[in-house]
């Protein structure tokens, strides 16, 4: 067949065209890469916005509500809580849940997003990757105050100490502590990784512009960064490994922290759907974050061109998809409660959709199983405000799907003898209420005094850094 | 543009891991010297209202332990006994020593001696002394050779992990039940081998907890 000749091709391939299928553009109206340079340095450089100063100020009112619940509860103890048995566990986990799983968005991100060359990722991943660290921050206030006398929580890792005890490996508590410190220090790597070209932008241009102190602190974390060959390309392989590196993390740790149910034998938690369904939670309510931060800092520093619809479009449908997978194990949870004919796991669940907690259970599934079913119509995707009250109810939902697995389960156990009706205590709701107030806190530092986007990887994303133009002249 | 930084901020970095290192195995190694039982506790020997001197009564005289802390094979606190027990000899010996002034103080209101406890265990651990001498744990392995203590010496870390030595590995540190109160008197294994000890154990079926609600009840 090599030697059919040119002219016995037939004719209709000529006639052939192929399929165009364009690219969606990821920076919008053609911007140079000095617009895209201006524009991030712009908002760390001008003065700090009146709109900052209140929202720093509420946020870190808000804080002071964790930092008092906190306080009091060091002064007093682990009773301030409102566990009782049988609800020995409740808001405090329900909330370390509700913070990890917010942060898996930005692990997504950062990493599968990344190997799967995902490259509307570059808009985002800066800032999901702050939440999740923020996130993290969060959720580790509430196992470590759990352990009541604080000072010991070192005893979670495995030091050697004087008291001769070692820790449990076989509890899934324990392998949430390697995973959660695992994940956050993975974390922090990878954001602080992507941020050194990105320092040394603001190091040289705050040189230019004579800020000596500013220079000098960005220069200190730009670790002496010039942006030669060898640098980008150690950059690049830094950047390749840590992604590589926190993939497996993305599913492993709401797994592990699935597990600290699953593991055990009550009904409703005892069920091996929860890894998959804990980590497509983990995601659904980790996007739906970011969806929340992402949309106003849109609108506030007019990012129209670096967040496009096509980001928000792709945002929505993760939600969408994810979503859809928590309302499928929903379901299949009941189908295998009946299936399965235990009478202890069918009465769990009848209980969880008709008992004393029943309000909990139909917030979460008019949250979690019908609010992501609006992003298939393209009318709501375009909507933003549609799309920011949406990702609202993905994180109220989320919540509470936490607190209806864990409460409910534990307030109706094998025992009827010892059944009880939790609710939280005024110290449980301050201290939570506060945590929005921590992250609040930190994220709004971030975004005043560090980048919120990757500007170099931005800049070869455009469309004037494809060198080898559209290829419609391919022909 | 001009250099932000000296030359030698490249080698900052390291010197910052280093130092950091450095810092943590001295941070390490000074608070497990200086901030556990075997140096906070270890020592102890506060001032008493009474100079009392185990060293002379349980040592010289050989007055036996039961004598004053009498409830400590019943009992799962050894009580300090009180001062009817004192004036038992010292309405004879040495009645007009000013050195016994509390305790005939306390004689006649019935005002407690202010004792100054020297060995404590914290509230969250349960221990029992009755259930230790009678299964053959000597006063002396926990507090040492009181009989030559002239001031009461806490001798013993009493760490979690003091106790956790002897409830996982007992047979090196078991006594006759005669021996107990005999402050000088050879452990079992020392008198007649390990295999003894161990005998002792099985027959006695003694097994220690190393449970946590075996002490944190």
């Amino acid at each position: 067949m090599a030697h059919v000749e040119q002219a016995a091709l037939p004719a209709i391939l000529g006639e052939v065209k192929p399929a165009v299928f364009p690219r969606a553009t990821l920076v919008a109206h053609n911007r140079s890469f000095s617009w895209i340079t201006d524009k991030i340095c712009g908002i760390i450089e001008g003065k700090t916005p009146t709109w900052w100063w209140w929202c720093f100020g509420v946020a870190c009112f808000v804080a002071s509500f964790t930092v008092a619940g906190l306080t009091y509860l060091v002064a007093t103890g682990v009773g301030v809580w409102g566990h009782a048995n049988p609800v020995n566990w409740a808001w405090d986990i329900v909330n370390f849940v509700f913070w990890i799983g917010i942060g898996h968005a930005g692990t997504l991100i950062s990493a599968i997003l990344c190997l799967l060359r995902q490259k509307w990722r570059t808009s985002i991943n800066r800032a999901a990757e702050a939440m999740t660290i923020f996130a993290v921050v969060c959720a580790a206030i509430f196992p470590v105050f759990h352990v009541g006398r604080i000072w010991y929580a070192w005893f979670l890792f495995p030091i050697p100490n004087y008291n001769n005890i070692w820790q449990n490996f076989r509890s899934p508590l324990e392998w949430d502590v390697f995973a959660v410190s695992t994940y956050g220090t993975v974390s922090v790597l990878f954001w602080y990784i992507g941020l050194i070209p990105d320092l040394a932008v603001l190091r040289d241009r705050f040189q230019a512009a004579g800020n000596k102190v500013r220079s000098f602190l960005y220069g200190l974390f730009a670790m002496g960064w010039r942006g030669s060959n060898r640098h980008w390309s150690n950059y690049e392989m830094a950047y390749l490994i840590l992604a590589g590196v926190s993939t497996p993390l993305v599913l492993s740790v709401h797994t592990i922290v699935s597990f600290d149910f699953a593991v055990s034998l009550l009904p409703g938690w005892h069920t091996t759907i929860f890894p998959p369904y804990f980590v497509a939670g983990a995601i659904f309510s980790g996007f739906g974050m970011v969806l929340t931060l992402m949309l106003p800092l849109r609108a506030v520093y007019h990012l129209e061109d670096l967040i496009t619809q096509y980001h928000i479009d792709c945002m929505c449908k993760i939600t969408l998809a994810t979503g859809t997978i928590v309302g499928y194990a929903y379901a299949m949870e009941f189908f295998i409660a009946w299936y399965g004919a235990n009478p202890n796991e069918g009465f769990t669940f009848v209980n969880r959709a008709f008992g004393l907690y029943a309000w909990a259970y139909w917030i979460m599934i008019s949250c979690n199983v019908i609010t992501p079913q609006f992003f298939w119509f393209k009318a709501v995707r375009e909507n933003t405000t549609m799309v920011w009250v949406l990702s609202i109810f993905v994180n109220v939902g989320m919540w509470f799907e936490r607190f209806v697995i864990i409460v409910t389960s534990l307030a109706r156990d094998f025992l009827p003898s010892s059944w009880g009706y939790y609710s939280p205590s005024i110290v449980e709701i301050f201290t939570f209420f506060g945590t929005f107030g921590v992250f609040s806190v930190l994220f709004l530092l971030f975004i005043r005094f560090l980048p919120i986007m990757p500007m170099a990887e931005l800049k070869a994303v455009t469309p004037q850094a494809n060198v080898h133009g559209d290829h419609d002249d391919h022909h | 543009m001009s250099k932000l930084f000296p030359k030698s901020a490249n080698k900052l970095p390291l010197q910052i891991i280093v130092y950091l290192v450095v810092l943590a195995g001295v941070v390490t190694a000074g608070a497990t010297y200086y901030m556990t039982p075997k140096y906070t506790r270890v020592g102890y020997a506060p001032v008493q209202p009474v100079p009392y001197s185990h060293a002379l009564h349980a040592g010289q005289l050989g007055i036996d332990c039961r004598y004053c802390h009498s409830n400590v094979e019943k009992s799962g606190v050894a009580n300090l006994p009180t001062s009817q027990t004192c004036m038992n000899c010292h309405n004879q010996v040495k009645k007009d020593s000013p050195l016994l002034a509390v305790v005939r103080h306390s004689y006649e209101t019935g005002e407690a001696v202010p004792w100054v406890k020297v060995h404590q265990t914290p509230d969250y651990v349960y221990f029992n002394h009755a259930i230790h001498v009678n299964r053959g744990v000597s006063c002396v392995e926990c507090h040492g050779k009181i009989n030559e203590m002239e001031v009461v010496t806490h001798a013993q870390p009493l760490s979690m992990g003091f106790c956790l030595d002897c409830h996982r590995n007992p047979a090196p540190r078991v006594r006759e039940p005669g021996d107990v109160f005999n402050l000088d008197s050879a452990t079992i294994a020392q008198k007649s081998g390990l295999e003894a000890a161990h005998k002792f154990l099985k027959d006695r079926n003694i097994k220690p907890p190393q449970s946590c609600s075996g002490c944190h009840r």
